[in-house]
């Protein structure tokens, strides 16, 4: 991200802007950087691995280790992601293998997670902002009682060795830097797609730690009943897009939001849209892009008729090339895109489906 | 039944300015709102009362001024709303947060009946951590329910509930045993209207008002700033963009002229986007 503070001298926060305590001395035993890879159904989440890559910088900074925590319902599954975390720049593993945790449940993963913390004690534990992680990281860090920062967009080491989470706040416009000085692990999520993937390094191994669960079924009040698998056609794969085609309510109707989606079609495309256009029931709420949607990467991003409010822009600041389109010349949008276009989306749109469309015809046949 | 609504007020997001010089929220005259996840939360409770009779209780931890969310609650059909407010609870971060509402969720349990679900919404827009609802669940020793999509099945008698879950790739149908704290997904419900008798009963209602020792609260070293293992270090503006957009100039073009100009610009900007293009639509 491009957001750099204005100034260096630490500005006074409003609230929590305490002072510098020594560290008690029995959190100084905490050490290492700790990513918890989220492993559903045998897929690990690309978010762990995000973290992994931003975990080994923290890990190098502080002069100690990365270790991915892997909790699994089977050997298999549990080699599997542990492999995944080693070749994404994990030193070990600590993995906990018991059927219980086949599913996510609370209890049990919490349970997990606490345990494995209280025993080889981490300074700084990191998980994916997405729904798991945030049901977990919750109750493991009211558990330990020590502080969490959601929805990290940025993760540093400071001149004292502690971690530096930089976050929106006020709806995204702000950010702010938040720090647990005086508690061990210092926690932070962060969300999928903000963090960009380390580069994988095939055969890559670690050590692995394995860990007792110390629980049984019965133990366990929650039970899945089943889980219905997403079908594959109703998955927006917005996150993970190379390219996204998005509307806004320049967009006037619901029915021209269709011409959206054709230009998505044409350039194999995901589509979304900005809060508005969920609020007023066009498009579902898992195609809205932004701060409280998906936050995007991918090379290219057409925003037609969106405004540009803040909280839209720290969902897509980490395209590649923003186009945006829009017919007010002063539209915020106009101040992170990179190509600006002061047009009817509702005119332009079709025509660059008939562009792009006729422009990969041609050349196709050529070719 | 007696369903405990946790919301917050929050400031209307699509209003917030920031000084420009000084890099601060400016708060003032910005319209307040019930935190909208919040409002599928307090429905979902509402609609359960309608079914199975009880009340509905709306809790909120905030400055005096948060009285007005309590009171919009009220108008959409809460029956009691219990403010939450002292000095004390200042500089709350998520963590005490959880403490002050769980005190004061115990002691809703104690004077009004006990509450076998707890609701808040998934998070809120104005800080949006997601921690608070879980934070409550884990001090009571409440059973978990996030994201919850729909409320499948309740048996008040043996004390049960089963809701569909959204997970990461699919739904989560769990059940699990009350007492439970559940956070509603967006979009499940629609807010009712209150009726005319519900805001006439709103605006004559006496909002319950707790401070810190009211709840219940005697180690105040778990509140407010005291109680809040993180630090804010420091607030800033994002910076903008230091390159400046590339306008494509619009005059004398007819619209499929423009789309062309728009194109070859964004293959000048991203070249192997061509190939990549090409190579989809030849897959085609």
């Amino acid at each position: 991200m491009s957001d750099v503070p204005k100034a260096d001298a630490p500005k006074p926060a409003a609230g929590r802007a305490g002072t510098k305590r020594e560290l008690p001395e029995h959190f100084k035993a905490y050490r290492h950087v700790w990513v918890v890879i989220e492993c559903e159904h045998g897929i690990v989440h690309p978010v762990s691995l995000e973290l992994l890559g931003e975990g080994r910088k923290l890990a190098d900074k502080r002069g100690v280790e990365l270790a991915g925590v892997v909790l699994a319902g089977d050997p298999l599954t549990a080699a599997q992601v542990a492999a995944a975390a080693f070749e994404h720049g994990a030193d070990l593993a600590y993995v906990v293998t018991d059927p219980i945790l086949a599913h996510y449940r609370n209890e049990s993963y919490t349970r997990a997670m606490t345990d494995l913390v209280n025993t080889y004690k981490p300074e700084i534990l990191l998980l994916g902002a997405t729904n798991l992680g945030r049901d977990l990281a919750g109750s493991v860090a009211t558990t330990l009682l020590t502080g969490l920062t959601a929805d990290c967009t940025e993760l540093a080491i400071d001149d004292e060795g502690s971690l530096a989470a930089t976050r929106p706040t006020f709806g995204g416009s702000l950010l702010c830097t938040i720090m647990t000085l005086n508690y061990r692990p210092q926690m932070a999520t962060v969300r999928p797609r903000v963090m960009s993937l380390p580069e994988r390094t095939p055969g890559r191994w670690g050590r692995i730690v394995e860990h007792p669960l110390n629980l049984t079924e019965a133990d366990i009040i929650t039970k899945v009943l089943r889980f219905v698998a997403d079908r594959e056609s109703d998955k927006a794969q917005l996150a993970y897009a190379d390219i996204v085609v998005a509307g806004g309510l320049g967009l006037r109707s619901a029915e021209n939001f269709q011409l959206v989606r054709s230009l998505a079609e044409v350039l194999g495309a995901e589509y979304g849209g900005s809060r508005p256009l969920v609020q007023k029931g066009w498009i579902s709420a898992d195609r809205q892009i932004g701060q409280t949607g998906k936050t995007i990467r991918p090379k290219l991003y057409i925003a037609a008729g969106i405004s540009g409010a803040i909280q839209h822009r720290v969902g897509v600041e980490g395209a590649d090339t923003i186009v945006a389109i829009n017919t007010d010349p002063k539209a915020p949008i106009f101040e992170f895109a990179h190509l600006g276009v002061v047009a009817d989306a509702i005119e332009l749109l079709p025509a660059l489906t008939r562009a792009f469309r006729a422009h990969l015809s041609v050349n196709r046949l050529a070719g | 039944m007696h369903i405990v609504v946790c919301l917050k007020q929050v400031p209307d997001s699509a209003q917030i300015r920031v000084h420009p010089v000084t890099n601060t929220i400016m708060r003032q005259g910005v319209p307040t709102i019930i935190n909208p996840y919040d409002l599928f939360a307090l429905e979902e409770a509402l609609r359960l009362r309608d079914r199975m009779g009880g009340e509905v209780t709306v809790l909120t931890m905030g400055p005096p001024m948060a009285e007005d969310a309590l009171r919009k609650a009220l108008t959409f059909g809460a029956d009691r709303a219990v403010l939450l407010t002292d000095r004390s609870f200042a500089g709350s971060d998520t963590l005490a947060t959880s403490y002050a509402l769980s005190m004061a969720l115990a002691k809703i349990g104690e004077v009004f009946g006990p509450t076998p679900i707890i609701f808040t919404g998934k998070q809120t827009i104005d800080g949006d951590t997601a921690q608070v609802g879980p934070g409550i669940a884990k001090r009571l020793g409440l059973n978990q329910l996030t994201y919850v999509a729909r409320i499948c099945d309740l048996d008040a008698q043996a004390g049960t509930i089963s809701v569909e879950r959204r997970a990461e790739g699919g739904v989560q149908v769990l059940e699990t045993r009350m007492p439970v704290l559940i956070t509603m997904l967006e979009g499940t419900n629609e807010m009712r209207r209150g009726t005319l008798d519900d805001a006439y009963r709103a605006a004559r209602s006496q909002i319950v008002k707790w401070s810190a020792a009211d709840a219940g609260i005697t180690e105040l070293a778990k509140c407010g700033l005291k109680g809040s293992p993180t630090i804010v270090k420091k607030v800033f503006a994002p910076q903008a963009r230091a390159e400046k957009v590339q306008q494509i100039p619009t005059s004398d073009l007819s619209t499929d002229a423009l789309a062309a100009s728009v194109m070859a610009a964004i293959f000048q900007k991203q070249p192997a986007l061509e190939g990549d293009l090409l190579r989809f639509a030849a897959g085609q």
